[in-house]
């Protein structure tokens, strides 16, 4: 360690101002603080010292997010072999899904990491580290058959169209994995929705529809929720294990990186819009397998558990304010059920809710401002 | 009851004024810059709309379509007016935008000046019109329906200005590049606005 930080004492000369190298200022600053902690100190003035900055926040979504990308690549395999019909070993099923996974997550940091620095250097500023969370995210919300050039593309459209347009990390208007999904869900939809796109190498042995596509066709469930909780089913890679997203859901909760509010208040929405749905079902639309569906369902099928816990706690394109928090969580959690359930068109409805939140997360702040001046206006007494 | 409550939700959600059919542009990118200004213009909007499409809609059946005529003799029976529906329904729409700026002027003078140029730009704002011509392309049955269309057409106006009037509150102090300052960033952000509003494409109701 203390080798490696004399070394870029060493260089750091080069890349200051009037260095060799001073035109990589942005990148070399960005290796430095992401191997050391920043040890600049304010100058004047009280001020609080904390180790967690951005790059250490980051850093514990990914960490968040390492249980359910390797149970995700050990069910890329395990689905695998069972639509083949064969028994494979632990170490079997897990190497397959590490080789298809693996690709999609390099390509995924490659681009946009690529993208983010030839960014900082054009336009004079640090490097942002916000890619480190998206560029697990997008391989995450992904099928395993996804072509690598749709992850480049979608990933090329996210960080540029979806962050970098409005200054960079912290400025986005919706979050970049989910515009990187959308994108793809919109331009290739043959390739990110059906059956043959959830199960890599999909044999004959058993049809490859989600939970939910089977929903859709009003066809029974037959998968049970067991299976759906712990998440040997077909699904995006990491979406499938719900018992996994909770204990990440844990983990960005006690270490404060996750907004408890959020997520309790997207299960309560989803919740109780489910509940009044299984409630009315069998008087407005008996026919409808969506709609009769137990509540308790909705939360641990396709992709709510991941979308409540990972991509509508971004902090950035969430509300931010405490009041907000609730009623955004809410509204996506119905949203994300009413789309479900009413819109025959898409058989999940978690991105697109989130995206559609996201749009109104900062009208939604701008009331609970709004109203807390309001409020506190009315106790000062009023001057003649 | 329930089909103007399916029509009122549909118009405002799935058939969106703004994200299904891009019209009333240019109100929309240009009075966006504060959610107070937005809001007003956005309400003005939902009463231009919810007068005049029923409006529209009673000069459509009782004057215009082929045939319409006939409620004031038989021999008239065969007259088609419908080539006039355009200048009608401009004209009705302009007289209501006259009445929406007078009364706007006379209770909120503040908010008359923020508006400036665009409230009696209302009068050519493409939705309003675009209003009044699929009420007539529709078909509605009844003009409880019409009104129910013309309000929520409004109401999802209304609510996408002054959604993207709080994103520009919020990314004013975004540091976006310089040649997309301005109308350049709202028209990614419109966009944006458009993938999130897909959600909605699709549900029949």
């Amino acid at each position: 360690m203390n080798g490696l930080r004399k070394f870029i004492d060493n260089i750091k000369p080069q890349f200051e101002k009037g260095g060799r190298f001073s035109y990589l200022h942005s990148t070399f600053d960005a290796f430095e603080t992401f191997l050391f902690v920043p040890n600049l100190t304010t100058r004047r003035g009280s001020h609080i010292r904390d180790y967690i900055d951005m790059k250490r926040t980051m850093s514990f979504v990914v960490i968040a997010l390492i249980p359910t990308l390797l149970f995700g690549m050990w069910n890329v395999g395990f689905q695998h072999f069972l639509s083949m019909g064969e028994s494979a070993t632990l170490w079997e099923n897990f190497w397959f899904g590490f080789v298809k996974v693996l690709p999609i997550v390099v390509v995924s940091y490659a681009v946009g990491l690529g993208i983010e620095f030839i960014f900082a250097q054009i336009r004079g500023h640090e490097v942002n580290e916000g890619f480190l969370v998206s560029g697990m995210l997008i391989p995450l919300v992904l099928p395993p058959e996804v072509p690598l050039w749709m992850v480049a593309l979608a990933t090329a459209f996210a960080v540029i169209i979806g962050k970098e347009v409005f200054g960079g990390t912290g400025m986005n208007l919706l979050n970049p994995a989910l515009t990187a999904r959308a994108f793809l869900f919109f331009a290739y939809p043959q390739d990110m929705s059906g059956d043959k796109v959830w199960i890599a190498e999909h044999g004959d042995a058993m049809s490859g529809a989600t939970p939910l596509g089977n929903l859709l066709t009003n066809q029974p469930l037959t998968t049970s929720a067991s299976d759906m909780f712990w998440g040997f089913i077909p699904g995006s890679i990491g979406e499938t294990s719900t018992f996994l997203i909770l204990l990440g859901a844990l983990f960005l909760i006690i270490t404060g990186v996750g907004s408890w509010r959020i997520i309790v208040s997207v299960f309560a929405g989803g919740f109780g819009l489910a509940a009044l749905f299984w409630a009315i079902a069998p008087y407005i639309a008996p026919d409808n397998a969506y709609m009769a569906l137990q509540p308790w369902y909705h939360l641990i099928m396709g992709g709510f558990a991941f979308g409540a816990v990972y991509m509508a706690t971004d902090p950035v394109t969430a509300s931010q304010t405490n009041r907000g928090k609730w009623i955004y969580g809410v509204l996506i959690g119905v949203m994300a059920v009413l789309i479900r359930v009413l819109n025959p068109a898409y058989p999940e409805g978690m991105m697109l809710a989130i995206l559609l939140l996201n749009v109104f997360a900062p009208l939604i702040d701008h009331y609970v401002v709004e109203g807390n001046i309001k409020k506190r206006l009315k106790r000062i007494p009023v001057k003649a | 009851m329930e089909n103007l409550i399916s029509i009122f939700v549909k118009s405002i959600f799935v058939d969106n004024m703004i994200f299904a059919y891009f019209l009333g542009m240019c109100s929309y990118l240009a009075v966006s810059k504060t959610v107070k200004t937005s809001v007003g213009l956005g309400v003005a909007v939902i009463f231009v709309l919810g007068i005049t499409v029923p409006v529209d809609y009673l000069l459509n059946k009782y004057l215009l379509v082929p045939g319409a005529l006939s409620w004031l003799s038989p021999e008239l029976a065969d007259v088609d007016l419908s080539f006039l529906s355009f200048i009608m329904f401009i004209a009705v729409i302009a007289s209501m935008v006259q009445l929406v700026e007078m009364v706007i002027e006379k209770f909120s003078p503040a908010l008359y000046s923020s508006l400036g140029i665009f409230l009696p730009l209302i009068a050519v704002n493409c939705a309003i019109l675009g209003g009044s011509l699929f009420m007539q392309e529709r078909d509605y049955a009844n003009i409880a329906e019409a009104t129910s269309f013309g309000l929520g057409s409004g109401v999802g106006w209304f609510l996408a200005i002054v959604g993207i009037a709080a994103i520009r509150e919020k990314i004013r102090y975004s540091n976006v590049p310089a040649p997309l300052r301005g109308l350049g960033i709202t028209f990614i952000i419109t966009g944006l606005m458009g993938i999130a509003f897909m959600s909605f494409m699709g549900i029949k109701l």
